[in-house]
């Protein structure tokens, strides 16, 4: 499954800019950024309801290949700007975690 | 690629949500210099989690990394109120992090523990009231 492919599913919705389209290689939930920082697997598609400006600089160093904010969390236009910046590709959805984790996790 | 490359940045403790600048320019650098991504994906994280606790646990503080044909190595000086048990410190889960910074998503006590175990060497140089350095390597 690629990033593309979550665009296409009427439950996400893209918060940030056109991407380079990147294969996922599998969901991984986790909402304490320090735990998510040594073990988010790159290339994954991290699932949480933790929306704030440490949350795009793990994504960045862990090298996930997007964000999905579930629960219907809201995602500021300061922070989608940020992303856009750092080339960082946000989705959300008001589905909880694990519902849009095993979405991901069938495509695959 | 220059024989040794230094890097300094000055980490402020006004902006939490700031921290990372310094790992996230490390990390674009690297990159740059076409270090392997492994490498890269553990300095990020070490220093960024080194960088997380001088903004929650210290004043800020300084970095300053150096990347050479054998290594890269990171040191974080801080001005802080040093480390009473580094022992204890260094258990995973044990943490002092105040609730906002809980609230955040850290202070989960996993910092020092992720720092150790993505470096290849580490070390920690503290005095109470004086302030804390520690010293991290990744070979290449
Ligand atoms: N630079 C520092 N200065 C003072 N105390 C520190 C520093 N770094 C870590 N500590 C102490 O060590 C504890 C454990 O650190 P860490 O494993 O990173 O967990 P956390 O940051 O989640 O609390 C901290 O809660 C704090 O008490
Ligand atoms: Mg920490």
């Amino acid at each position: 499954m690629k990033v593309s492919d979550i665009c296409s599913n009427k439950d996400f919705k893209l918060l940030t800019k056109d991407f380079e389209d990147r294969e996922i290689s599998k969901p991984f939930c986790c909402d304490l950024l320090s735990i998510a920082m040594g073990k988010a697997p790159a290339g994954s598609c991290w699932v949480t309801v933790m929306a704030n400006a440490n949350t795009l600089a793990v994504a960045t160093l862990t090298d996930v290949s997007c964000i999905v904010i579930a629960e219907g969390i809201s995602f500021d236009d300061a922070l989608i700007d940020k992303a856009n910046e750092e080339d960082i590709i946000v989705f959300s959805t008001s589905l909880p975690v694990y519902d849009a984790a095993a979405i991901v996790g069938a495509g695959l | 690629m220059p024989d040794v490359m230094e890097l300094v940045y000055e980490v402020s403790n006004e902006d939490f949500t700031r921290a990372g600048e310094a790992s996230s320019d490390v990390k674009r650098k690297l990159k740059k210099l076409g270090i392997p991504s492994d490498v890269i994906r553990r300095v990020s994280i070490a220093l960024y989690e080194g960088e997380i606790n001088m903004v929650i646990h210290a004043y800020g503080g300084k970095v300053t990394v150096t990347i050479s044909e054998e290594a890269i190595t990171m040191v974080l000086a801080d001005k802080g109120p040093g480390i009473p048990d580094i022992d204890k410190a260094m258990e995973a889960g044990y943490s002092t992090a105040p609730d906002n910074v809980r609230n955040l998503g850290f202070g989960a006590g996993m910092g020092l523990p992720n720092m150790k175990k993505n470096s290849d060497e580490m070390n920690i140089e503290t005095q109470i009231g004086v302030g804390t350095t520690v010293t991290m390597t990744v070979k290449l």
